[in-house]
Formats: C-alpha cells, sequence, structure tokens
C-alpha cells in the first residue's frame, strides 16, 4: 500500500460526507480484513474514514422484542452478551466459532459483514482474479479450489462468503441497517451479500458510501431454539469447510418456523428456502429433514475438487436439526 | 487542494506503552507491532505472519489481547498497551505466569512465546469476564467467571501457533497459574 | 528417568535462555535496530517459467524514502554458488514462481512493501512443467538420495514378491510440507568497508560465513555471523537462503545496514518444503508373518535450480528382515519451487508409507502389529549387514504397548461408536540415524573457579546452551552453576549446524573432550581447544540408529469426517538422555508436527500456476492448541558405548517419524477405511464413508 489519508469523523452523518467528498475511501472499524488487504496490496484505498470511536458500539433492547446491535460492537463481545446467547443462540455459537480470541476482540459486527473472501487467488496479486481485478480471470477455477463455492458460482468466479456470523445472522432473519447520503435503509442480511454472476467484484449490495450502522435481530426469531455447526480443517482457527445456522420451532410434531443457511458453499451465506419451503407444516422427522436438506443440495454444483462439500453440509445440516427437533413423544 | 480535503499520510498519536506515555508521529500505514519494534525497541512482541494468523504479535490493549499487526497505529490515540517486556510490572519480579512457564519447559525457540503470555494473560480476564468460547456448554449459566479445564485452555489458546510444539507444556503453566 | 546421581547430565536443568525469551529481551535476526537500518522488500517472480524482459524501477523509486531497487541486471555481482537457490538478481531467469526477481530498499518496513508493489516486471513467459510426477517422462534414478545411494536391492525382491503367501501392494502419497518456522526467515546486514557482519536466523552460522565468504569473495575472517536466537528452523534454516545474501548485496549497494524478513506467504516458494512423494510399497510375508519380500519405490520431484531427493525409501534398509529388499528413488526435475529438508527428511515420509504398509500386512495376517514387527526384527542392519550398536525398538514397542493399554485390543476395525464417533488405536515403530559431525570447542578455566565452553552451535530452540553445558559440567566434574556457554557468533570456534539430529552429539563431543582434557591437565589451561575431526567424522563398524514406538487413539466424527486425536504416546531409545526436561519437549513437539502432517497440513502444488496457494497461515494449517490432546513422551534406558563420549543419539527428528503412520492406522481400527494419502482432512474421512456405505 502506499500511503493514504486519514479522518474521524464524529458522526455516521460526518462520515458518510467524508466518504461522498472522498470516493473510494474505506471505513476502517477493527481492521482485522481491511488492514490486512491493505498489506497484500489488495485493497489501495487513498483515504481510510476510522468509524471505530463513533456511538455504534451499543446492543439495545428494542420495544418489539428486537435486539439492536450497533456495527462497531466487538464480535466478542456480542458473542457473550446474555441476551444473544439466551435468545439467538445460533449467533453467539457462530461468532465463537469464526477466527480466534484475539480477532473477536477487534473485529466488528459491520465489518464481519464486509469481510471478503479468503480465496488465495484474490489475495495473490501475481495471480488472475476477476473480483480483485475485473476481467483477468479465475484462477481458482482450473487451480486449487477444494475450500470454494458448490452453489450459485458463476464462470467468473467461485468464491466464497468466509462469514461465520453472516450465516447464523442470515438464518436469523436478521436485517442489516444502512446509512447514506441518501438516508437509511434496512436490508435482509440474506439478501445482503450477492452471487457474482457478472460481477464478482461486488461481495453486496450496499451502495457506494454506505454505512453499516447496525444489525437487528428480530422478535420473530427471538427465543426460537437455533444452533450453528461448522466443519474445519482443524479444530479451532480455520475457516468453515461448510457450516449451517438452523432456527427450528416444532409443535405437536409439526414445523412451524424454521430457517436454514449454510455457510462455506456460495458466495453469500446460503438461506436454503427450498429446504424451508418443504418443511413448514410437515412433519419434524428425520426423513422429512432429510428429503427437505436434499431438495436445496439437488441445487449444487460442485468443481473438480469439492463435491465433499455437498455431503458435508448435508450430513450438518440434518445432524442440527436433529437435535433441535424436541424428541418424538413417547407413545 | 486544502488539507482538510485531501488529509496528509501522517499523524501525531499518543499512547502509554507499558505505563509510559509516547507521542510519535507515525505514517498511517504503521500498525502497533511495527510501532513497538521499529519506532520503540520494544522486539518482544514478535512478527510470524503479519497477517492475524499466528498471534506472535498479541499485546494488550486496553486490557484486551489483539493482534498487533493489524492494529493502525494511528487509530490507537489515547491506548494504554502492555506488551511481554511490561508484563512483570516496575520491578525484576516476572510475572507468575512467565515463571510457569519456564517452570514447565512452555517454550523452545522461544518465538511464539511472548504472544502465548500476552494472549494467557488476556484469556484469563475474558474467563473471569464469563466470556464464552466454542467449546463451552451453550447452557451454561449466563453470568459469572467460566471455569477452565483443559479444552477450554486449549481452544481460547488457538489463536497462538507453536511450531516447535510447545502447546501441553503451555497449556500446564496456564494450569499453575489459575 | 534422570541420569546418573549427581551427575549434571541427564539432570532436567531449565534452559539458561528462559528468563531472556519470556521477558522479550532475547533478540532475533531482524531485531537488531543498527543506526541507519533500512528494510527490503522481496519482488517474487509472478510466472512459473521464463525470463524477465525489463524491470521498470521508475515508480518505485519515485516513493519518498525509497533507497534503491536491485534487479537481475545491476545488482552486485556473486561468485557462483555451489546451492544453486542463492544465485539470486544474478541473471534474468525465472527457474520457478516465487522466484526474486527484484528487491526494494527503503527507509522503513511500509515504504519498502510499497516500493516492491510499484516496481513493474514484464517477461518472456515460457511454458512450464509441474507435472504430476506420475509415469512423467522425464524423471530419472538419482545416483544419490540423503547421502546414500539412490537404489539398494539384495536378493530377487520380484520373485520373492510374486511368489509370497501373503502379499501387500499399495501406494501412499504424501503431499509438500512446509516448515514455518514461527521466525520468518531472516538476515540483518551491515558492511563497515570490506567486513560484512550479519545478524540471521540460521541454524548453522559457521557454513552461512563460508557461503558469504564464498559469494563475495572474501575471507572468512572479515565476515562475522551472529545468529544468539533463532526462532525455530526445522531443517528450513539449515544452510543459508536467499535472505542473507539478499541483505548483504542490499547492504553493500546502499551502504545502510539492511534487514530483509521474509513476508510469511513468500516462504513456501523461496525456503525450501517437504518435497511430495508418491511411494509404492510391496511387502511379501509367510503366513507366521516373517518378511520374504520388502519393495520400497519412491518417486518424487525436486526443481531445476538444484537435485534434491526425498529420501523416503532408505527406511526400509533399516528396519526389518528381509532376505530380498529393494529401495528405490526416481526423481522428476519441475519448474517448481525447490525442496530441501524439512523435520526427518526421508524417516518421516518414508516410515508414513512403510509402517502404514506394515499395518495392512498385519490385517491382511490376522496379527497384531506389534507382534508382526516384534517376529521381523532384523539381527543386523538389513541393507548393510552391519551390527547395531544398539536397537530397542521391541523394548519400545513393549512398553509403549503397556503404556498405552494396548493388551485386549480388539483387532476389529471399524467397530467402536460413541455416538457419531469411530474409535480406533494404532501404533508404528520408528528409526532415525546416529550421525556426528567434526566439531571445534574450547574450555576456558576462570580464575573465579567458573568455566567458560565456547563454540559456534545453535540454539534453535533444542536448549543447546543448556545441554552443552551440563555436558561440560560432567566432563569438568563441577557443578553446573560453575558454568556458561557461550554459543551463535562466528567468533566462537567452528561448529556445525543444528540439524540431522546430530547437534548435540557433535559440540557436545568437542566440549566433552575440551572439558575432560581441562580436568585432567589443568596446567594446559586456562584454555583447552579440542577438535574432533577425525573421531567424530570415523566409519564405525556398526549401524547406528535411534529407535522409538507410537500409538495414537483417534475419534472420527462421521457427521462431518473430522478427526480429534486423544492421545499420543511415544516411547523412545535414543541412547542416554542428557536433559530429561528439553529432551521431552523436543519429542512431544515433533509428534505434534507429526500430528500436523498426518491430520492438518494441506498444500497443494497448484500445476496450472506452478506454486502453493495454501502458502499463508490461514491456509496451511499447521496444528492449533485445540488439536493436541494429551501427548506423552517417554524413553527407555539406553546404554550405547559405540557413539561418542556421552552415549547419546539425536532427538530432534524420531518423534515425528512414527506420529503420521500411528494415526494414520488408528484412523483405519476406527473406519475400516484405508486412507492412503495425508493429510486425513475432512474431504477425504467423508468420501471414505461415503463410499464404503
Amino acid at each position: 500500500m502506499t500511503g493514504f489519508g486519514y479522518l474521524r469523523p464524529g458522526s455516521v452523518q460526518e462520515a458518510v460526507e467524508a466518504y461522498a467528498a472522498h470516493p473510494g475511501a474505506r471505513y476502517l472499524a477493527g481492521g482485522t480484513n481491511l488492514v490486512d488487504l491493505l498489506k497484500l496490496g489488495v485493497e489501495r484505498p487513498a483515504l481510510l474514514i476510522d468509524i471505530g470511536r463513533l456511538p455504534l458500539d451499543g446492543v439495545e433492547e428494542l420495544p418489539d422484542g428486537s435486539l439492536r446491535v450497533g456495527a462497531t460492537v466487538r464480535n466478542s463481545d456480542l458473542a457473550a452478551d446474555p441476551r444473544v446467547r439466551e435468545r439467538w443462540p445460533a449467533l453467539s455459537q457462530a461468532l465463537l466459532a469464526g477466527a480466534s480470541a484475539q480477532l473477536r476482540n477487534a473485529a466488528t459486527t459491520g465489518g464481519n459483514l464486509l469481510q471478503r473472501t479468503r480465496c488465495p487467488y484474490f489475495q495473490d496479486l501475481g495471480k488472475p482474479c476477476n473480483k480483485r481485478e475485473p476481467g483477468s480471470g479465475c484462477g481458482a477455477r482450473e487451480g486449487v479450489h477444494r475450500d470454494h463455492a458448490v452453489l450459485g458460482h458463476s464462470e467468473l468466479c467461485i468464491a466464497t462468503n468466509p462469514s461465520d456470523m453472516a450465516v447464523a445472522l442470515a438464518a436469523l432473519d436478521a436485517q442489516v441497517e444502512l446509512y447514506g447520503t441518501d438516508g437509511a435503509r434496512r436490508l435482509p442480511v440474506a439478501d445482503f451479500h450477492r452471487l457474482p454472476g457478472e460481477h464478482p467484484e461486488r461481495d453486496t449490495w450496499i451502495r457506494p458510501g454506505e454505512l453499516i450502522t447496525g444489525v437487528l435481530l428480530p422478535a420473530a426469531t427471538a427465543g426460537v431454539p437455533s444452533a450453528y455447526r461448522k466443519a474445519r480443517d482443524r479444530a479451532s482457527y480455520a475457516f468453515a469447510l461448510a457450516s449451517v445456522a438452523v432456527v427450528l420451532r416444532v409443535a405437536d410434531g409439526v414445523v412451524d418456523q424454521v430457517g436454514v443457511a449454510f455457510g462455506g458453499l456460495a458466495h453469500r451465506p446460503w438461506r436454503a428456502r427450498h429446504t424451508e419451503l418443504a418443511l413448514l407444516g410437515a412433519p419434524a422427522t428425520p426423513a422429512a429433514f432429510e428429503g427437505a436438506v436434499d431438495l436445496e443440495l439437488a441445487h449444487a454444483e460442485p468443481l473438480r475438487d469439492n463435491a465433499y462439500k455437498v455431503f458435508l453440509a448435508h450430513n450438518l445440516a440434518l445432524d442440527v436439526l436433529n437435535r433441535l427437533a424436541p424428541a418424538p413423544a413417547p407413545a | 487542494m486544502s488539507s482538510a480535503s485531501r488529509p496528509g499520510h501522517h499523524s501525531e498519536v499518543t499512547l502509554r506503552v507499558n505505563g509510559k506515555p509516547h507521542t510519535l508521529r507515525v505514517d498511517h500505514r504503521r500498525v502497533l507491532l511495527d510501532l513497538l519494534r521499529e519506532d520503540l525497541d520494544l522486539t518482544g512482541s514478535k512478527k510470524g505472519c503479519d497477517h492475524g494468523q499466528c498471534g506472535a504479535c498479541t499485546v494488550l490493549v486496553d486490557g484486551r489481547r489483539l493482534n498487533s499487526c493489524l492494529l493502525l497505529a494511528v487509530t490507537l490515540d489515547g491506548s494504554e498497551v502492555t506488551t511481554v517486556e511490561g508484563l512483570g510490572g516496575d520491578g525484576d519480579e516476572p510475572h507468575p505466569l512467565q515463571r510457569a512457564f519456564l517452570d514447565r519447559d512452555a517454550f523452545q525457540c522461544g518465538y511464539c512465546t511472548p504472544g502465548q503470555l500476552c494472549s494467557a494473560v488476556g484469556m484469563l480476564a475474558e474467563a473471569a469476564a464469563g466470556h464464552l468460547s466454542h467449546v463451552t456448554d451453550p447452557a451454561a449459566p449466563a453470568e459469572g467467571p467460566v471455569p477452565l479445564d483443559r479444552r477450554e485452555i486449549r481452544e481460547r489458546m488457538s489463536a497462538n501457533l507453536c511450531r516447535c510444539g510447545a502447546y501441553p507444556r503451555i497449556v500446564e503453566a496456564i494450569e499453575d497459574v489459575i | 528417568m534422570t541420569g546418573t546421581t549427581g551427575s549434571p547430565l541427564g539432570a532436567p536443568a531449565e534452559r539458561r535462555e528462559g528468563r531472556q525469551k519470556l521477558t522479550g529481551a532475547a533478540r532475533y535476526a531482524a531485531e537488531y535496530t543498527l543506526p541507519g537500518r533500512a528494510q527490503a522488500w522481496p519482488v517474487p517472480a509472478a510466472v512459473a517459467h521464463g525470463r524477465v524482459r525489463a524491470v521498470d524501477t521508475s515508480a518505485a523509486l519515485a516513493l519518498p524514502g525509497v533507497l534503491a531497487v536491485l534487479t537481475p541486471f545491476d545488482a552486485p555481482r556473486l561468485a557462483e554458488p555451489e546451492d544453486r537457490t542463492l544465485a539470486v538478481l544474478q541473471n534474468p531467469h525465472v527457474p520457478h514462481r516465487g522466484w526474486c526477481v527484484a528487491l526494494a530498499v527503503a527507509d522503513t518496513l511500509e515504504t519498502a512493501r510499497a516500493a516492491a508493489r510499484a516496481v513493474r516486471v514484464t517477461y518472456d513467459t515460457s511454458p512450464h512443467d509441474a507435472g504430476p510426477v506420475d509415469g512423467h517422462p522425464g524423471g530419472y534414478d538419482p545416483e544419490e538420495a540423503g547421502g546414500q545411494p539412490g537404489r539398494v536391492e539384495h536378493g530377487d525382491p520380484d520373485a520373492a514378491f510374486a511368489s509370497a503367501e501373503v502379499r501387500v501392494d499399495v501406494v501412499y502419497r504424501v503431499p509438500p510440507l512446509h516448515n514455518h518456522p514461527m521466525e520468518p526467515h531472516a538476515s540483518t546486514a551491515h558492511w563497515d568497508g570490506d567486513r560484512l557482519t550479519v545478524y540471521t536466523s540460521s541454524q548453522g552460522g559457521t557454513a552461512v560465513r563460508s557461503v558469504l565468504a564464498q559469494l563475495f569473495r572474501l575471507p572468512e575472517e572479515r565476515i562475522t555471523v551472529v545468529a544468539e536466537h533463532v526462532g525455530g528452523g526445522f531443517g528450513s534454516k539449515g544452510t543459508p537462503r536467499p535472505d542473507v545474501v539478499l541483505a548483504a548485496l542490499a547492504a553493500r549497494h546502499t551502504g545502510r545496514p539492511v534487514t530483509l524478513a521474509y513476508p510469511r506467504r513468500d516462504l513456501p516458494a523461496v525456503v525450501g518444503h517437504r518435497a511430495p512423494t508418491v511411494q509404492r510399497l510391496r511387502l511379501g510375508a509367510r503366513p507366521d508373518g516373517r518378511l520374504t519380500a520388502v519393495l520400497h519405490e519412491v518417486t518424487t520431484q525436486t526443481s531445476r535450480v538444484r537435485e534434491f531427493v526425498e529420501y523416503a525409501g532408505v527406511v526400509s534398509r533399516v528396519m526389518y528382515a528381509t532376505p530380498n529388499l529393494r529401495s528405490t528413488h526416481h526423481v522428476v526435475p519441475l519448474d517448481v519451487p525447490s525442496p530441501s529438508w524439512m523435520r526427518a527428511p526421508g524417516e518421516a515420509p518414508g516410515m508414513y508409507a512403510l509402517e502404514s504398509a506394515l499395518d495392512e500386512l498385519a490385517d491382511a495376517l490376522g496379527l497384531d502389529p506389534v507382534e508382526l514387527r516384534v517376529r521381523n526384527e532384523p539381527e543386523r542392519e538389513p541393507a548393510s549387514g552391519k551390527p547395531f550398536s544398539s536397537r530397542h525398538v521391541v523394548e519400545c514397542l513393549r512398553e509403549g504397548a503397556r503404556r498405552f493399554g494396548w493388551a485386549g485390543r480388539d483387532p476389529r476395525p471399524g467397530v467402536r461408536r460413541e455416538g457419531p464417533l469411530l474409535l480406533g488405536t494404532g501404533v508404528a515403530a520408528a528409526t532415525y540415524p546416529v550421525q556426528t559431525a567434526p566439531s571445534t570447542a574450547t574450555a576456558e578455566a576462570r580464575p573465579d573457579g567458573t568455566f567458560v565452553v565456547r563454540l559456534n552451535a545453535a540454539d534453535i530452540g533444542t536448549g543447546a546452551r543448556t545441554v552443552l553445558a551440563q555436558i561440560a559440567a560432567d566432563a569438568l566434574g563441577v557443578p553446573l552453576d560453575r558454568v556458561r556457554t557461550e554459543v551463535g557468533h562466528t567468533d566462537l570456534p567452528p561448529a556445525p549446524l543444528a540439524g540431522g539430529s546430530m547437534g548435540t552429539a557433535s559440540w557436545g563431543w568437542a566440549v566433552h573432550e575440551a572439558c575432560a582434557r581441562l580436568a585432567a591437565h589443568p596446567e594446559q589451561g586456562p584454555v583447552v581447544r579440542a577438535d574432533t575431526t577425525g573421531t567424530a567424522d570415523a566409519d564405525s563398524p556398526y549401524a547406528r540408529h535411534a529407535f522409538g514406538a507410537h500409538f495414537a487413539e483417534v475419534a472420527v466424527d462421521t457427521v462431518t469426517g473430522e478427526i480429534r486425536v486423544r492421545r499420543l504416546l511415544g516411547i523412545f531409545a535414543a541412547g542416554r538422555i542428557l536433559n530429561a526436561r528439553t529432551a521431552r519437549s523436543q519429542f512431544t513437539g515433533a509428534m505434534i508436527m507429526g500430528l500436523g502432517m498426518a491430520l492438518t497440513e494441506h498444500s497443494t502444488l497448484d500445476r496450472a500456476f506452478g506454486d502453493f496457494p495454501e502458502s499463508d497461515l490461514a491456509s496451511y494449517h499447521v496444528p492449533v492448541h485445540a488439536d493436541v490432546p494429551a501427548v506423552e513422551a517417554d524413553w527407555i534406558d539406553e546404554h550405547d558405548p559405540h557413539l561418542n563420549p556421552m552415549g547419546s543419539k539425536g532427538i530432534g527428528e524420531i518423534g515425528i517419524v512414527g506420529t503420521a503412520a500411528a494415526l494414520g492406522n488408528a484412523v483405519h481400527h476406527a473406519t475400516g477405511i484405508r486412507f492412503r494419502e495425508l493429510p486425513l482432512t475432512p474431504d477425504r474421512i467423508l468420501a471414505g464413508l461415503l463410499s464404503e456405505g
């Protein structure tokens, strides 16, 4: 990285105005991914706008029973928050399955949502990557892609989103709050990240200069049983080969609320809508779970070396669904 | 172009390191690890990967353990930093964890050791504050300290790589001071 | 298991440099902050094969604080090195991706990095060949492998195997593996006129000095090499690497002290790695388990820069009695980074394959794998016919089996379930050769009754300072606290490297000799010098090796394919153990590296690009704390009079040797599936579980 300017705005409004005056700037919070990418030369902004000290670090209960998490709340603090642990346990579990204690102490809620793929071709300036340098090609497709996508990839890009947190948020129907010069808006986390398509350089639907100000955990999933499970190459401190977050409520043996999202399989947290549709109103049985999960995974298009991810996702989802489903009442 | 519309590439920061205040003019690209090693000649904090992947650079910033290689120094104005050189306090007396590492032979080449020590100090504080880990029973009480058994220690120390494989001895040393 | 009562030898003495390392006072190569020091940053080649056509340095040189950019066209010229990986910036040829094609030097790390990025290199690209080695037409059978003949054959192995009553014919694969010591390779160089001083991260400063002298055409006495603290090496710092040459070039060119600390992700392409091996094992046996044929055929690869043969086949020349033996190597030069030593080169991958195949044979025979090994215990070294100076592998197996609770083990695979987990146990033997090299050392008697021992040994984490003081105190007959050790500096008497598990034996021999003479003949003092040339390197009529046995228990998760180790036990026969505390750490540490080799360390040679995409520590998974359960190591008392005055064997490497096979055999016992390619990551385990139904 060549040198860059540095600004520490005093308010959200000042932050977005600073960006408007310096297109191509980057917002900096925890920096765990951005500083990494600055050093690699993947990111080369002329200006960093430090939002780390803005008053966005609160966690607040809203009257409707939802929880508003500020964008700069640290991942470790969010995982430890008793309200999150009790009401949205999949989120706490996903956060704790991610990265490391040191990184979670720095990484923020907003930054975690905006972290970029760990595809090694994306990180290596000496190799082609359509995400880093549109039009340069994809090194991973014919190269080493054991860790890459099996769902929703495109000719141009097979990268995966590395976040654990976002997978849980997607399954929990969380919303991301954005603020820009056009004002505030909300997007479901499940729709916040894009598929690569023709524009793999764009990870999300965020508009230039928009700032994530928070994440809203909805009352609708508060207290609903949920869990997160992840498989990885070593016991800790590794990105997911595949992961799953499940939100499941069963009444009288029938599924009456369900959210399933996969991590490690696609360019975004993969909300398993086919699975959910099939399960809603269906009996909460292992056979029903398996059929519903396979409906989703039938859409997988594995590459030369990553077909295992389909089995792995299948196993993970069934394990968590069966675990969350109450044992059938004795006959 | 005015300086307001195009900020420069250096800024002045003041931070306290091991209790001593330092005011420096830093390149915005400078990370805390390089500030410690290059500007303050505090080379105890180690550079193993420079990308938050090994833990050798772990220091305590305002009491929390962090990868100093990923912290831009300019963002830390007003922070209190503790490095391995400051763990023992003012006197010549080592921190109990340093003594335990020696007793247990919890290091070989020594390069990951400062990070292991700072990380362990931070970890003990986190557990005392009730922070759970990936291996804590999710049904554990939401308040109060988390007891640290070997499984907990191993999970919580997993960001500190040791290629010499001193892990079993490190865990024993940490248990000695709990 | 401590040493003789009263002797400092064998005592669990604390590390002498411990306090420095624990307080951050110990300085490593990049931490010599000399006045005016500049920083260097390499530019790695972005093509796998070709020539540098041009280097445009203008944008880099325009950055404030940039001192220079060295290129292949204008860097100072060096003499032709014997190790061609050190011929950096000497010509525009690019032998592999990652090869250094320019070097930026600047006032600060940040500017040096930015300058390296701003250098524009254009290439004339040539087609590259990155394998695979299977069936590759460009291979050859090397004369030598690891200093031994590339091919050894006794009897008629083909016929013996063909007619064997029980046969195993299997292929095992070990991927590229990376040393990744926690301290990246680094050097700080400083010229004072025509005197060169380097602070470098090296396993052997004496060799660094002689190589620099040859390259820079200087007499050795004008070069000082300091390697006081070294943050691990595991073979990758055994000989000088490009960092020390580049730092010295840059310092000479700029007239400033210069530090080059390699970025972590550059290391795999630059500092050597364990070359991948494809090993075909054919074992023929009688129904009672006695081997009639062992055929161990190794195919591996090297770079086009220099030949390095991963000598995995040599273990079959040592381990088991067989009248018919073939041990061969075949190597394919490719346009890829140069392989080199990684902890137990040859033995670690070789014993993984041999000991896994032996487990398959035990299965085929219906024989306990410990018993199978015992039945094939040779009376003499199979390949050489020499008697062993000592060989207690059976004792290690028996003691390990007792401690591990092996007796009564149900041999049936795939039957122990704990919820979704499958449990299994495995065993493997280990071997590592005993080698020594000549060394010099001095011992000084000081007027205050203390002693100082001096030699240019390297303490890369083994505790060399401590154990050498113990050897000295023992030979002098004085308490340990009366002896000081000075190591890690070329002003000290020359000594060989810390490598090949021969550091302590080689250095200790000279230390012992100097101290014994000083004790016996104080009048020769106050300084006595010893040189073991002619003794430490004398041929021995004995085959000399350390041995060991590894036991492992694993749990395989059938949901995810994840494997967790429950316990590892290693029992070793390695002569006299000189420091119980540091020895145990070396054994268990190497076992943990073996755990990584077996389960987590995944690297791929990307054939499309000719390098290793898993180049950083986020993608190349060395084991973390959470991967490492109860790991225990112990040893049996072994008295071997045919070694050195201490009666010691090397202990730095044998701990890794049998670990991967023991774990792999345990995974088979757990799952009933033979996985024959490392590492045993969830993708492979799941695929295996799925195909077995």
